[in-house]
């Protein structure tokens, strides 16, 4: 019974946390001894989806046509579980995106599986039980879920489980898969993406700005620090309740939850509620002019100083560097 | 116009976590339960759009006889009455099953979830409450507006955002930016104690998952402070011993 793995992709370009997961599923695939079918849903060219291969895919089904063009949940819900039928998969592999999250749920309840969401590991099968570690408590700690289901739905974290290539060539099918007329109740009006910025959730660096900045007017500088770290912003929740950042930007226990390599806060103290969405980045650095705020207790860099003085220094030091490099 | 609003009693946000009885419980002691904060920007919305007196606003929880003071809080707010299905929230599963039985035989018009519950952090009920029902379900909305049987949300995605039209009824999970969360006035306060708070017996389902144990991140490496004056140093450091640049 082969692993099944939904890769879904942004305009036809499949995204890093969609070969995360890849990766991932091929790992569970070898672990029971079988092979990893992908399945991919949308306008994805030819050539695009070999790349699916390289990460460990060893056949893809291909689902194009302009009703399934961009996502609706309910229409691709039915479509992925109707493939993990169909090829007799037992267990479904996602990424934890924002449609990930709208999915998995669907899928579970049609295949009658068991579901972990947000899994930060690779299944432990040693016990002839099922066990997956998840992120629990918005960060805090991490909860082992055994699947007692015969089916499984496994959704991962993006930034949790390495890409790995394994270059399989695989064979790209194109599959003709089951809707309802009901599943496309939900229409899409507009999508709007801002192509020129990286992706909070998928980042492998974070610059992200607390209240210590002292209004929007300035985040030019921690810009022109994420620009130049190929990072993407993010800020505390008094930044984005005062307006002075989006929503999408705020990181924390009530905004998104990030996991990045590199995490960079700039005049955040480090309340519970921040450091519970930020704490398992790998490497912290904090900048702050309180020698006392709480963020210094979980940083593996500090720099305690005036963010105004500090930035614009940080900025030229790796200007310098890049040049060097 | 009817809306259930799913609501859920987690651990306060400041709590620190902690497990007993070899990692495999919750340490409760000590801890405040609050109404999921997600919940409350959906109550919010959903009291909004009564608010012209057409309608009710119903909020339903799935939980033991311990979580009624989360539900009265909830009612205080604005909630017209409430529902307690009388059982530990055992996973997603078991809570949208008992939530979807409940709702066909008591149909609603508009079912608003949280994003998410900040303490297992599933966005499941809404998806699975969806797909027991057979309509459409979206995760993680930033808008919600109505205009007549058909609303318009607006859905966080990777980078940006996407805008939908769907008809009622379906399921929302709702996140910040669909309505500033309500504090409850002395009238509220005074009011939910008399407001109707039906308990249900839960229904039998099968499990599918289990939590076996906890872990807690593994404690961070103390410190390495750079002098203000020299973030070339952090920069060097950044690259030749963490790696990450
Ligand atoms: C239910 C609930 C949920 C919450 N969820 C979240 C969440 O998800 N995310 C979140 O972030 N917060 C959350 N909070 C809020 C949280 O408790 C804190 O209030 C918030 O994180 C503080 O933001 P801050 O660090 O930007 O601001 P502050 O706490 O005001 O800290 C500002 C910091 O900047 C420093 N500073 C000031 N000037 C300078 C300067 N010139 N140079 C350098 N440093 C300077 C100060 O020393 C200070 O440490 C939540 C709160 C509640 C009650
Ligand atoms: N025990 C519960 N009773 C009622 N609603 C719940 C319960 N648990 C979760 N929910 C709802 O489902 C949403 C998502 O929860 P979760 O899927 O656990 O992340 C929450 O924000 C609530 O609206």
């Amino acid at each position: 019974m082969p692993v099944l793995i939904y890769t879904e992709n942004a305009d036809g370009k499949f995204k890093k946390s969609t070969f995360e997961a890849v990766s991932y599923a091929r790992a569970i695939a070898n672990q029971n001894n079988t092979s990893l079918t992908a399945i991919s849903i949308g306008d994805v060219e030819a050539q695009e989806l070999a790349h699916l291969g390289k990460y460990g895919a060893d056949k893809v089904l291909n689902v194009s046509g302009a009703k399934l063009k961009n996502f609706v949940n309910q229409a691709y819900a039915s479509v992925i579980a109707d493939a993990a039928k169909k090829e007799s998969a037992d267990i479904v592999v996602l990424s934890n995106s924002f449609s990930g999250r709208g999915l998995a749920p669907r899928i579970a309840v049609k295949l009658q599986a068991g579901i972990v969401d947000g899994a930060v590991s690779l299944p432990d099968q040693s016990n002839g039980k099922f066990l997956v570690k998840k992120t629990a408590f918005s960060g805090k700690a991490f909860a082992v879920v055994e699947l007692t289901s015969v089916n499984k739905v496994i959704s991962l974290t993006p930034n949790a489980y390495k890409i790995v290539e394994a270059n399989t060539a695989a064979t790209i099918e194109d599959f003709n898969a089951e809707t309802k007329e009901s599943d496309f109740k939900a229409m899409i009006k507009e999508i709007v993406r801002s192509t020129d910025k990286v992706s909070l959730p998928d980042a492998d660096i974070v610059v992200s700005g607390g209240r210590g900045l002292k209004g929007p007017e300035n985040w030019a500088m921690v810009e022109e620090l994420a620009d130049l770290l190929g990072a993407a912003l993010a800020c505390s929740k008094p930044v984005s309740d005062a307006g002075w950042r989006p929503h999408s930007e705020h990181v924390g226990q009530t905004g998104i939850a990030v996991s990045p390599n590199l995490y960079i806060a700039i005049g955040i103290s480090g309340a519970i509620q921040h450091l519970a969405g930020v704490s398992s980045s790998k490497v912290i650095v904090v900048i702050n002019k309180d020698a006392d705020a709480p963020f210094f207790k979980v940083a593996d860099y500090g720099i305690i100083g005036d963010a105004f003085e500090v930035v614009p220094k940080l900025i030229s030091a790796i200007k310098e560097y890049k040049a060097s490099a | 116009m009817k809306i259930l609003v799913c609501i859920s009693n987690v651990p306060d946000t400041t709590t620190k976590i902690t497990f007993t009885d070899n990692n495999t419980q919750f340490n409760t002691a000590g801890v405040q339960f609050i109404l999921n904060p997600y919940d409350e920007i959906a109550l919010a919305r959903a009291i909004e759009l009564t608010d012209d007196g057409n309608g009710s606003v119903t909020v339903i929880n799935v939980g033991e006889v311990s979580t009624e003071p989360t539900i009265r809080k909830a009612l205080a707010i604005g909630a017209t009455d409430a529902v307690r299905i009388n059982a530990h929230a055992h996973d997603a599963w078991f809570t949208a099953f008992q939530i979807a039985e409940y709702i066909k035989a008591n149909p609603f018009d508009l079912i608003l979830t949280g994003r998410e519950s900040i303490d297992y952090n599933g966005s499941k009920v809404a998806g699975m409450l969806g797909e027991l029902l057979d309509i459409p379900s979206v995760s993680v909305i930033k808008k919600l507006n109505l205009d007549g049987n058909v609303a318009t949300v607006e859905r966080e995605i990777e980078g940006g955002k996407e805008v939908l039209t769907i008809p009622l009824p379906f399921v929302a999970g709702c996140a910040e930016g669909v309505a500033e969360p309500k504090i409850p006035n002395m009238r509220g306060i005074m009011s939910a104690r008399t407001k109707p708070l039906v308990v249900v017996e839960a229904v039998a389902v099968e499990t599918l998952s289990e939590v076996i144990s906890f872990e807690t991140p593994a404690p961070r490496g103390q410190v390495t402070l750079i002098p203000s004056t020299d973030p070339a140093k952090l920069v060097e450091l950044l690259h030749t011993e963490a790696k990450v640049i």
